[in-house]
């Protein structure tokens, strides 16, 4: 009933808007073309005019609705650099904004057609065009300055002392491996895995023969922890289609490629608990989004991270078992064979390893 | 080759001067006029139709889904009417979303800014233009429009088909787009894409090898390259783009098809779908995205230039003066030519990229804001102390350039690598491309339309509605696309359904609302506009005069209504450029006026 009367509404306006329209060429003819010409002129220069003041105004309006909804200052190291590169981008490209758009505007309410005026006949000024393409030049220069000093920032090798987190994304989830600490110094390292052996009781097709992973520890339906002030790289996978680790409050971003690992890494500077006291939210989460689309439970592909302290997070990994203790130490009346990789995976395992 | 063409009151002469198979005269039925024909002009006339016709059901898709997008809750009892199971209960499905977001994509980009607007432009002003009786291969070009066609016929089949139309968005990167276990629009929908896109990339490089043919060969006694209008030397840098990269589109959407339907792995690698154990191993999902976006950058200047190019004829003509800097724009026109081919990959920043080449990339996409700044001070020149008439047309390029700005501005946002991390696949990147190629290509489309409707049909577009549909269109598009800057600030992605179970996202109820209600009034509009189109086509006042605004270009020293062969009698020489306006004190001076001894030097 509502859309009929939407429509209707829309029906009669358009045939009334149709009928002036006609009628008001009629009229044209009548009262004399030119005449009316320079009626209709004088309105959109005049409406010209009024849309560039009400337009700048209404970007001020826009801005001072809607800025404090773009959540605040950036939790990460990379995240505050990238947030500077917009500002100092904003700020170049806003004054460009400004001038042209009012020139543009202006030029079109001022010069518009007048019998006193007569256009000025210029073809082109070497000097002119040289001065607007050394600015826009130098000002690019500058931006590409920066952004490639940070981008290089972002991009260069993870910290040696960064933690080590694996992330998964399938069709519409989140899965996580921690690598425990079997590497020099006590650092982690994943075991390898082979995407055929993917079963029920293993997600991740991890190759037990890998002494590796016996203390890889995998984490799927809770949150991603990670630890203030610490750098963490991830390590990020794809089991299906591409999607991609979104991680707003960090400013970062990197697509989940299958076939292809890829990795980021940063440095998360607030823990959960600051953030919420910051903004004010008891109920505060830092939030995965999948941002490359990847099927029809795309938006509802969400996971969330926990940044914590060292303490805390010890504390919460105590809790977890190692997925190969859980299949194999822990569960003895359960025979090998069930759970080792079938022959075939077998022999692939056996290549995998020799690498 | 003979240069005049026998022209016979009631008949119009079918053969071509500079065809050398002569067929004879004989009587056109309506068949070989209006439907086979292979005139130009009508190819030109059919492109946009077309066009139009595709507008109007993109434009109705991105309607219909921001309904769901700004009232998430609700129900519209319409969306059943109109799509029947895929919108069960009155709420679009996740799964047809994205089958209609990809149409709506697909379609806009390749079927109306690419075949709508370069189809009918370069069809209707080159030969025009350049003083030719029509296309170096008529025949070819007619070709052109029924390949077309055909692509068209097979995109729509594909939304009665029972398993809905592809749904991979209109870049359909595997490997979502190759498994059909991935997603339902990944089954046959997707095959249809593929044999549509592929009818449409034949269609594409036989208009464009002929545009490129009929611009450097048929040029009349006189036109030498320099004195090409600008609308020429846009659309053949169009077509010189267009066929050099849609074969590259081609071959990726052939493996496509084979990685769909024969087993080959070249863009599937280590796939586990739905607990599904895919033998593919050792191809790059990431290669596809390179052969994409080799011609997809290309692309969104295919769709600019000849935007750019008519604007600046339109400017010029309705200034009353010289276009400001034709060299400059000349080469404006041919750096983003080449820059346009050279990246591609800042679409891939985030995909794991190198990052050295990225930087690579980074120098590179910023360049082209140079040659984009060097046009813009050069429109604003041309209007400055202009005698400016405030034409439908000249709104609609003045449009264009405000739009230009915006939407150029926020693209050195986006090709900085830094903070595309941060802004990559977000609600800003749909702002900035709707705004910079999608509005202001309309924008350049609408000029055109209303600028060159007299020379098509011989009538005046109504232009108190030209106006209406002018204010309605540039101020919803700025408050449809200006505050969506801020959703993709805040990180929200593109692309997603229903915003509320989100923390980081929700709080942009009341935005999405207001976008909705607008796009709905503007789509509205451009409805009246095409009803405007119509009913000028039969009704429109008559066009009396065979240079209605006073311009100097060729198409306007035709007949008003020029038959096929386009001049009566001989074809006309050039003596001049196209931009003596305001020159020693005369209005203008046509090209075809020979310079005097006492003209002035500029």
């Amino acid at each position: 009933m509502q859309t009929v009367f939407i429509v209707a509404i829309l029906l009669l306006g358009f045939l009334i808007t149709f009928q002036i329209a006609k009628a008001s060429e009629y009229v044209a003819v009548l009262r004399g073309e030119e005449k009316a010409k320079k009626q209709t002129n004088k309105v959109n220069a005049f409406l010209l005019l009024a849309f560039l003041i009400l337009g700048l105004i209404g970007v001020y309006y826009c801005n001072e609705t809607l800025k404090g909804k773009i959540l605040g200052e950036a939790a990460s190291n990379h995240g505050k650099h990238i947030d500077t590169m917009l500002q100092i981008t904003l700020v170049l490209t806003g004054i460009v904004f400004v001038i042209t758009q009012v020139a543009l505007f202006w030029f079109a309410y001022k010069y518009q057609q007048s019998d006193d005026r007569k256009a000025y006949y210029y073809p082109h000024n070497n000097k002119l065009e040289v001065i607007w393409t050394v600015i826009p030049a130098i000002a690019l220069t500058v931006l590409v300055g920066f952004g490639i000093f940070y981008w290089f920032k972002i991009t260069g090798d993870a910290p040696k002392d960064a933690m080590e987190v694996e992330i998964i994304g399938s069709q519409f989830k989140w899965e996580f491996r921690y690598p425990g600490h079997d590497g020099p110094g006590g650092k982690g390292v994943f075991g390898k895995k082979y995407f055929k052996n993917i079963t029920g009781d293993n997600p991740l097709g991890q190759i037990w023969d890998d002494p590796a992973n016996r203390d890889d520890v995998y984490v799927t339906g809770e949150p991603m922890h990670l630890v203030v002030n610490k750098p963490v790289r991830l390590v990020i996978n794809s089991k299906d289609v591409i999607h991609d680790v979104g991680l707003v409050h960090f400013r970062m971003k990197m697509d989940a490629v299958p076939g292809t690992p890829t990795t980021m890494w940063f440095t998360p500077t607030k823990t959960s608990k600051q953030m919420a006291q910051e903004l004010g939210k008891a109920n505060f989460v830092y939030e995965i989004s999948c941002d490359q689309m990847c099927g029809k439970g795309h938006t509802g592909m969400r996971g969330e991270v926990i940044v914590e302290t060292q303490e805390q997070f010890d504390a919460w990994m105590a809790t977890k078992q190692p997925l190969y203790d859980k299949l194999f130490v822990n569960k003895p009346a359960v025979t090998d064979s069930t759970h080792t990789p079938d022959s075939t995976a077998k022999s692939v395992t056996a290549v995998l390893l020799k690498k | 080759m003979s240069d005049t063409i026998h022209i016979h009151p009631g008949q119009v002469g079918h053969e071509v001067a500079h065809d050398d198979h002569h067929h004879g005269h004989h009587e056109q039925s309506f068949v070989t006029k209006y439907i086979f024909s292979q005139d130009h002009k009508t190819i030109g006339k059919q492109f946009l139709v077309t066009g139009i016709i595709w507008a109007i059901v993109g434009g109705l898709f991105s309607v219909l889904f921001r309904l769901q997008l700004g009232f998430p809750g609700q129900t519209f009892p319409i969306l059943e009417t109109v799509f029947g199971k895929w919108a069960e209960g009155g709420v679009i499905k996740a799964e047809f979303y994205y089958a209609l977001i990809t149409m709506h994509g697909t379609v806009l980009v390749f079927f109306v800014l690419t075949a709508g607007l370069s189809g009918t432009f370069a069809n209707l002003l080159i030969p025009l233009q350049v003083g030719a009786r029509d296309m170096a291969s008529p025949f070819l070009n007619m070709l052109s429009y029924w390949f077309f066609f055909l692509a068209s016929i097979v995109m729509i089949s594909s939304l009665f088909l029972h398993t809905g139309p592809a749904a991979g968005g209109w870049t359909v990167y595997p490997p979502l787009s190759a498994l059909g276990q991935a997603s339902i629009g990944s089954r046959l929908g997707m095959d249809f894409w593929i044999v549509s896109m592929a009818l449409f990339v034949v269609s594409a490089l036989l208009g464009g090898l002929n545009y490129i043919a009929t611009i450097l060969n048929m040029r009349t006694k006189g036109m030498s390259m320099t004195r090409l209008p600008l609308t020429i030397w846009a659309l053949f840098f169009t077509a010189v783009l267009g066929v050099l990269s849609f074969p590259v589109l081609f071959s990726g959407l052939i493996l496509l098809l084979f990685d769909r339907n024969l087993g080959t792995s070249f863009y599937l690698s280590d796939i586990v779908v739905n607990g599904e154990i895919l033998n593919n191993e050792g191809g790059s999902a990431i290669l596809f995205q390179h052969l994409f976006w080799f011609l997809g950058h290309p692309e969104v200047y295919i769709i600019l230039l000849p935007a750019m190019g008519m604007v600046s004829e339109i400017l010029s003509v309705n200034s009353r003066k010289p276009i400001f800097g034709y060299m400059a724009m000349l080469g404006s026109l041919f750096a983003i030519a080449i820059l346009a081919f050279l990246v591609w990959a800042h679409h891939m920043f985030v995909t794991g990229l190198n990052p050295f080449l990225g930087s690579i990339f980074v120098l590179l996409t910023l360049l082209i804001a140079v040659p984009s700044a060097i046009k813009v001070f050069n429109w604003l020149t041309t209007l400055w102390r202009g005698n400016i008439r405030l034409t439908p047309a000249t709104l609609f390029a003045i449009g264009f350039v405000s739009l230009f700005i915006s939407g150029g501005l926020t693209g050195i946002f986006l090709g900085n690598s830094t903070i595309d991390i941060h802004l990559h696949d977000t609600m800003f990147v749909v702002a900035h491309f709707h705004i910079v190629m999608g509005v202001a290509s309309m924008f350049g489309m609408f000029a055109g339309i209303y600028h060159w409707f007299p020379k098509m049909f011989g009538r005046y577009l109504n232009s108190t509605l030209g106006y209406i549909h002018f204010w309605v269109t540039i101020v919803g598009a700025y408050l449809i696309f200006w505050p969506m800057h801020y959703e993709g600030l805040a990180g929200m992605p593109r692309r997603y359904l229903d915003k509320s179970s989100w923390a980081s996202f929700s709080q942009f109820g009341d935005l999405d609302k207001m976008i909705t209600i607008v796009s709905i009034i503007v789509f509205a509009v451009q409805l009246m506009f095409v009803f405007n189109f119509f009913y000028s086509i039969f009704k429109g006042r008559k066009v009396t005069s065979t240079n209605p605004w006073g311009a100097n270009t060729l198409e306007w020293t035709t007949p008003i209504n020029p038959g096929h062969g386009n001049w009566e009698g001989e074809i006309p020489e050039v003596h001049r450029w196209a931009y003596d306006y305001g020159k020693d004190g005369r209005e203008f001076i046509p090209q075809t006026e020979p310079v005097g001894a006492n003209e002035s030097k500029h």
